[in-house]
């Protein structure tokens, strides 16, 4: 039982044990009567409202939050360290690193001299709204700050667990199939974001970045894409100006 | 494997519920999932088997519903059962569609005693 929101597990998932005796027959004897019960109830409810709860603990503060989702690999973590080092001094940052075991991307982000923590899921593949918000409660982060919350890397399970972000940004690389977003396309219809990084290596490798694009578009027509590369710093820019945008952007009068 | 997740919040729920109407066991439980979430159920069935053991749900009749995609296109208003979210409108080919079922994920009822 987690004291501060109530819920009955520490963002853990728990297994029964299994071959723990127990006896039904007694129990099952008696006649009771059957009712159905009409429940309806949304499944994630729980996480929802407790993304609801970050949300709002988010804008009140003006803290821009972003989830970010992608393979194992495409460059979340190298985004970040980019951007943090070019941004210093621009916008107050802080990061959240979802990870199964180790801190190496949490270090990776601490030498930049950025606010971290590292939430290690264990055999979780994904991360909840839950564990962001007790990672959000120990660190703190400022008024009118960026968070970024990088996820564990996996295309399939963060695309059902709402965190409270603000937009959901998918990265894929140049080194993986054109066919992603049709392979998992609920990532990217729930995402509001596309980063294509890794760029300096399209002469490389057999990926049609204008088929990439058109299977974002038709799994979420609303997708913005933005084209860069991690290395040579091609198209950052655009990626600066558009955390800018969102940043200054006052959504509520 | 989220789907281990998915079973465990239903688990939870289906305690509360029971809970709530007093009830002591509970005969059959009855979900919506529809085609278009992200739920595997192969996973979701290996993960139940698994996660239910000696819960309230352990002996319980799990009755699912398959709910079809459909979708509504914003260009030309067209209503079309959707297969796959990259699916295009049939009658103008454009993908600015909205999904209105199919992305369902709920506990639906119990039959408890
Ligand atoms: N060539 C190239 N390599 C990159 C780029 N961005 C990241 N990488 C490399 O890709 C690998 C995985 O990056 P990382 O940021 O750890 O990915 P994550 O698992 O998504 O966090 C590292 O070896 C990076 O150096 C890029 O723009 N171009
Ligand atoms: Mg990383
Ligand atoms: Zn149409």
């Amino acid at each position: 039982m987690c004291a501060t929101c109530g819920c009955d597990t520490d963002g853990n998932v728990t297994m029964h044990e299994p071959g723990h005796h127990h006896d039904h027959n007694d129990h099952h004897s008696h006649d009771h009567q059957k009712k159905v019960v009409a429940v309806e109830k949304d499944v994630l409810n729980e996480n929802n409202l407790l993304a609801e709860r970050n949300r709002g603990y988010f804008e009140a503060k003006n803290i821009l939050a972003l989830n970010l989702v992608s393979s194992p690999g495409s460059g979340k973590t190298s985004l970040l360290e980019r951007t943090l080092k070019d941004m210093k001094g621009e916008l107050e940052f802080a990061v959240i690193e979802g990870d199964q075991q180790t801190t190496n991307d949490a270090d990776r982000i601490h030498a930049t001299g950025t606010k971290v923590v590292q939430i290690n899921t264990g055999k979780g593949c994904h991360l909840d709204a839950h564990m962001v918000l007790h990672a959000v409660q120990g660190m703190k982060p400022k008024n009118d700050s960026v968070l970024f919350i990088e996820n564990v890397g996996n295309l399939v399970c963060p695309a059902m667990f709402d965190l409270g972000e603000k937009e959901r940004v998918v990265i894929i690389s140049v080194t993986e199939g054109d066919d992603k977003p049709l392979k998992y396309p609920d990532m990217f219809y729930s995402s509001t974001l596309c980063i294509i990084n890794k760029t300096d290596l399209l002469p490389y490798v057999p990926f049609d970045i204008e088929k990439v694009k058109a299977n974002a578009k038709k799994v979420n027509h609303k997708l913005e894409i933005i084209e860069l590369s991690c290395t040579n710093g091609e198209g950052l820019q655009i990626w600066y100006d558009w955390l800018k945008s969102k940043v200054l952007a006052p959504e509520t009068v | 494997m989220h789907e281990l997740s998915i079973v465990m919040s239903i688990i939870d729920i289906a305690q509360q519920q029971a809970k709530s109407a007093d009830a002591e066991t509970i005969d059959e439980i009855e979900i919506d999932i529809g085609c278009l979430s992200t739920v595997q159920m192969e996973a979701f069935d290996f993960a139940w088997e698994q996660a239910v053991k000696e819960t309230i749900l352990d002996n319980a009749i799990k009755k699912i519903n398959r709910i079809k995609g459909k979708a509504r296109c914003l260009d030309c208003d067209a209503s079309f059962p959707l297969e796959n979210i990259y699916d295009a409108c049939p009658k103008c080919g454009q993908h600015l569609i909205d999904i209105v079922e199919g992305k369902e994920l709920r506990v639906k009822s119990l039959i408890v005693s």
